[in-house]
């Protein structure tokens, strides 16, 4: 940061050199990504059909101009904003589309995607490009702490209503459309747990009482850490953990609770510096996750998959989906059977949307499957970084709780359908069929991309003889 | 806070680490167990992802592949399915494979690694290599008069090349379209619970896969034995054979269908075909020389490939003397599949030397390379040369003036033996009729052509006469498309 010199001000200080904002960079690599997906989408057409698809050229400008678009409105008004954000969410949406289209190919997997898939991601741009218009300053979402947390349960609770589809109720649908308010809720939790965390982290740090009340323990840091505030302080986490497990359970959505309830704990723990959230937290996660494992149908057979993926083949009635999504990765090897030449779509209904991993696995092997969990870290590294330099505890709060969501989700989804954990139904982001969570992570890129603009942005110039005051 | 946003962060690297680990396992440590599971359909997609190679009868393609998309694209088509099932076997994407399409798999699915001009290339570039082709040692026209022959009866023809062993007609009747089979789905299905469920077992390659008793056709290898141990030296001196034959140590009595077997020669017994006087003889000759004689025929042998396998031909080692006279006219326990006993006239035809009968000449790669192919070997020396002599007097006997003369025919010299084997509890069913014979162009010293026909559902009265009535046609018309061909139509049609 510029320091002008307080002792000569007869000389009027040299102007601080601008830090480069990466402008330049960011195109660069946007039209990198762009060119990466337009030659997956080439290479699909290739391998189908041994010729370039004619609308290569329409899907490659639609892309390319919605990829400028969102450049140049961060451009105008983000003009700091870390130069990778928007050309890894552009590169991760690129290679979604490419790889819904080549599902696309196998007419087993139901109705064409690609089309809607690309309306959605246009959608999620439109919305990228308007946050980052409108919303000057990410602070000024503090104000909606408690709007945020009651629209979120709002939208959580609403698919209650409406029939299950797949086992699971998660959807709202409406004339013909189907979104999924869970996504949104995501973004809209986060807000709130960073505002509410942020308005009383010196209550939830300070005060309560410790559960080994030995006075000469109190030596042992560790100890110390296992100080429980009062109840009044606590019951909002145990509301938020009853409220994951009453989702898991009223709409058997595992993988939602399990996300939200993590992201409160990274968020929480961050917040407070306590360890002994972490530790509160797992025995709460892990008895809520052992309650639903054991006693919910839904979830109980998705443990049982989890550990015996080739049970179905064993009692003769063919492979699971997992066991599916297993022998696509293991097709796929560690370079790939090529796009458009593997055979994931024998997963079934669900390779466009919770498997589309395995495609990715199968048909760009291992070290493409590398490339994108790396392409994931450094997002998620991003928003890390973005949130040490800013300055605000609620911008800090919130940043780190939409990087952890990505890294969250990833992880879940990713290790559920290569039999790390037990599968859940989410939505890998960016890559997977899906309009609600393509637009909901477009809006978590964004709000990334104002914060880091935030906190990339030198100090404003002192003016002379102007009092600075602080923000 | 920032010390806990760094924990934060290194949680999130921990939790990529564990992803990565994960993947490497599932894509490279596990891989291959996946890959191999059973249930991993990816290995059927590879496999009809290409056409398969074809197999050949006389240079002519009888399979192909047809192009019906999905996931299992190409499909098997057969030229005269029903005509070459008994040598193709079917290639099904639902039932596996059978027969030529079983025994020649790799190679015509494209993973024999002799198909593969560098080797272990093919391996690592994880490329498929293209099926290539089996060329049989199928005569079409062969295989055409045997099947025209059976018209549909219930039988089997086996013809083979004595001088080779070449294979050179497998019919079974009634047979079955493979191509019926070929795919997946409800057809399919059907076409198999249908066939399978069908009484007259079209499917069964009765030529090489079902054993009759030989009935009188064993005499020939009873010759054969008396001659070789030495009891007979003299085809044509007559022989202390009474009418009726009482079994030795039984009071069962066995009988003749015409006159004139009391005390006749071998020759004249052969002739006319005489139980008493061959069961007296095998009886006689022992059961251990009999066995030794059966066996240097073919018979006993389990582990013979053509490369398709072949049910064993029976004779039984430990018997007692009555046994062994049932057994030396084709009865009791003793079974042969038409093939066997077309082996027995082979070696016969063939100065006494059996070759080794084979179906598959050479195979090649798809662009025409011969990768593979069989050479004539000697199985057995059957008989001596002085023995094949006069077993061929005996046989030529039967066609000249004897019970086989259906099965001349004019301009060749023509050798056979009628049968008819009487089976069923109590002997009741209809009788097999049976026709095994050899022929040779005038003038040649061995034989170019042996054929074995049964016929099971023979019409005929249960009479000696109903080999020679109801196989020998069939027999000649085989012999004599094989001899037209040999003499370049010197044989009038």
């Amino acid at each position: 940061m510029s320091a002008p010199s307080a002792t000569a001000p007869t000389a009027p200080p040299p102007p601080a050199p601008r830090p480069p904002a990466r402008r330049g960079v960011e195109l660069c690599l946007i039209v990198g990504a762009v060119a990466v997906a337009l030659y997956g989408y080439a290479e699909v057409g290739l391998a189908d059909g041994g010729r370039l698809p004619p609308d290569a050229a329409g899907y490659g400008g639609g892309l390319a101009a919605l990829a400028l678009l969102a450049h140049l409105a961060v451009r105008a008004r983000a003009r700091y904003a870390d130069p990778l954000l928007l050309p890894i969410a552009v590169l991760l949406n690129g290679i979604g589309l490419v790889l819904i289209h080549r599902l696309d190919l196998a007419p087993s997997l139901g109705p064409e995607a690609a089309d809607s898939q690309l309306v959605w991601s246009a959608v999620g741009v439109g919305l990228f490009i308007t946050v980052v218009l409108a919303l000057r300053d990410h602070r000024v979402l503090s104000r909606y702490t408690y709007v945020s947390g009651t629209a979120a349960l709002a939208l959580m609770v609403a698919p209650i209503f409406f029939p299950a589809v797949n086992g699971a109720k998660i959807w709202i649908r409406c004339a013909g459309f189907s979104i999924q308010p869970g996504e949104f809720a995501k973004v809209l939790l986060a807000v709130f747990f960073a505002g509410y965390l942020s308005a009383n982290r010196a209550a939830l740090a300070y005060t309560g009482r410790q559960i080994i009340r030995i006075r000469r323990l109190d030596r042992l840091g560790w100890v110390r850490r296992l100080q429980l505030p009062t109840a009044r302080v606590l019951g909002p986490v145990l509301v938020i953990w009853l409220m994951s497990v009453g989702v898991l359970v009223l709409e058997r959505d595992l993988g939602t609770s399990l996300l939200f309830f993590g992201l409160f704990v990274v968020m929480l723990y961050v917040a407070t510096g306590r360890t002994g959230w972490i530790a509160v937290g797992l025995l709460l996660a892990a008895a809520g996750a052992f309650a639903a494992g054991s006693l919910e149908p839904h979830v109980h057979s998705r443990v049982q998959d989890w550990l015996h993926p080739f049970a179905t083949i064993d009692a003769g009635l063919g492979p699971s989906q997992l066991a599916q999504s297993l022998f696509a990765f293991a097709g796929g090897g560690l370079l790939g059977a090529g796009l458009g030449q593997g055979h994931s779509y024998l997963i079934g209904f669900a390779a466009k949307s919770d498997f589309v991993l395995a495609t990715a696995g199968e048909e760009l092997g291992l070290v493409g499957l590398c490339a994108l969990f790396l392409l994931y870290g450094l997002l998620v590294a991003r928003g890390f970084r973005a949130a040490l330099a800013l300055r605000d505890p609620f911008g800090r709060l919130l940043t780190v709780g939409l990087a952890s969501l990505l890294a969250l989700q990833v992880f879940v989804i990713a290790g559920g359908v290569m039999d790390l954990i037990p599968l859940t139904g989410m939505a890998m982001p960016f890559l997977a069929q899906g309009g609600s969570s393509v637009v909901t992570n477009w809006i978590i890129v964004a709000l990334l991309i104002r914060a880091s603009d935030r906190a990339r942005r030198p100090e404003p110039e002192p003016v002379p003889g102007v009092l600075e005051v602080a923000a | 806070m920032n010390r806990c946003i760094r924990f934060a962060a290194a949680f999130c690297v921990l939790l990529l680490a564990a992803l990565l680990v994960n993947a490497a396992r599932v894509q490279l440590v596990d891989a291959h167990a996946y890959g191999s599971d059973p249930a991993n359909r990816r290995i059927p997609i590879a496999r009809y992802q290409q056409p398969r190679g074809d197999i050949l009868a006389g240079g002519h393609r009888v399979t192909g592949s047809r192009d019906a998309g999905g996931q299992f694209r190409y499909r098997r088509t057969y030229a005269d399915g029903p005509l070459y099932a008994p040598v193709t076997g079917f290639a099904s994407q639902t039932y596996g494979s059978t027969l030529l399409e079983g025994t020649e798999d790799p190679l015509l699915a494209g993973t024999d690694p002799r198909l593969d001009s560098v080797p272990l290339w093919n391996e690592i570039t994880r490329r498929q290599q293209r099926g290539g082709d089996v060329y049989t040692t199928i005569d079409p026209a062969a295989q055409r008069a045997a099947f025209a022959g059976l018209a549909g009866r219930k039988g089997a023809v086996a013809a083979v090349d004595p001088t080779t062993g070449r294979i050179l007609a497998l019919v079974s009747s009634p047979s079955y379209d493979p191509a019926e089979l070929a795919g997946t789905g409800p057809a399919a299905i059907g076409a198999w619970s249908r066939l399978t469920a069908d009484k007259d077992q079209p499917m069964l390659d009765r030529a090489i896969r079902q054993t009759y008793p030989p009935g009188s056709t064993f005499k020939v290898v009873t010759a054969a034995a008396a001659l070789e141990s030495g009891l007979v030296k003299d085809v044509r001196a007559r022989t202390a054979s009474p009418d009726p034959y009482r079994l030795p140590g039984t009071r069962v009595s066995l009988t003749n269908e015409g006159p004139g077997c009391v005390d006749a020669s071998v020759y004249d017994a052969f002739r006319v075909s005489c139980n008493t006087v061959f069961a007296k003889l095998g009886a006689d000759t022992g059961a251990r020389a009999m066995a030794g004689q059966a066996e240097r025929f073919g018979f006993n042998d389990t582990r013979l490939r053509l490369p398709t396998g072949v049910a064993k031909s029976n004779f039984d080692t430990a018997m007692g003397p009555d046994q062994v006279a049932l057994s030396s006219i084709g009865q009791f326990d003793t079974t042969a599949t038409p093939l066997q006993m077309a082996m027995v006239a082979a070696a016969v035809g063939n100065g006494g030397r059996l070759m080794r009968p084979y179906l598959v000449d050479k195979v090649t790669n798809h662009s025409g390379l011969t990768v593979g192919s069989t050479q004539p070997q000697v199985l057995h020396q059957a008989v001596s040369g002085r023995t094949a002599d006069q077993l061929q007097q005996l046989m030529e006997a039967v066609v000249t003036s004897g019970t086989g003369t259906n099965a001349a025919i004019p301009g060749a010299v023509v050798g056979g033996k009628t049968g008819t084997a009487q089976h069923g509890l109590a002997n009741v069913g209809t009788p097999y009729a049976w026709f095994i014979s050899y022929a040779k162009p005038r003038g040649s010293a061995v034989a170019t052509v042996a054929v074995a026909v049964v016929v099971e559902d023979a019409e005929a009265v249960r009479a000696d006469i109903s080999g020679g009535g109801n196989a020998a046609p069939v027999a000649r018309a085989v012999m004599r498309a094989v001899l037209g061909q040999s003499t370049f139509g010197k044989l009038k049609p």
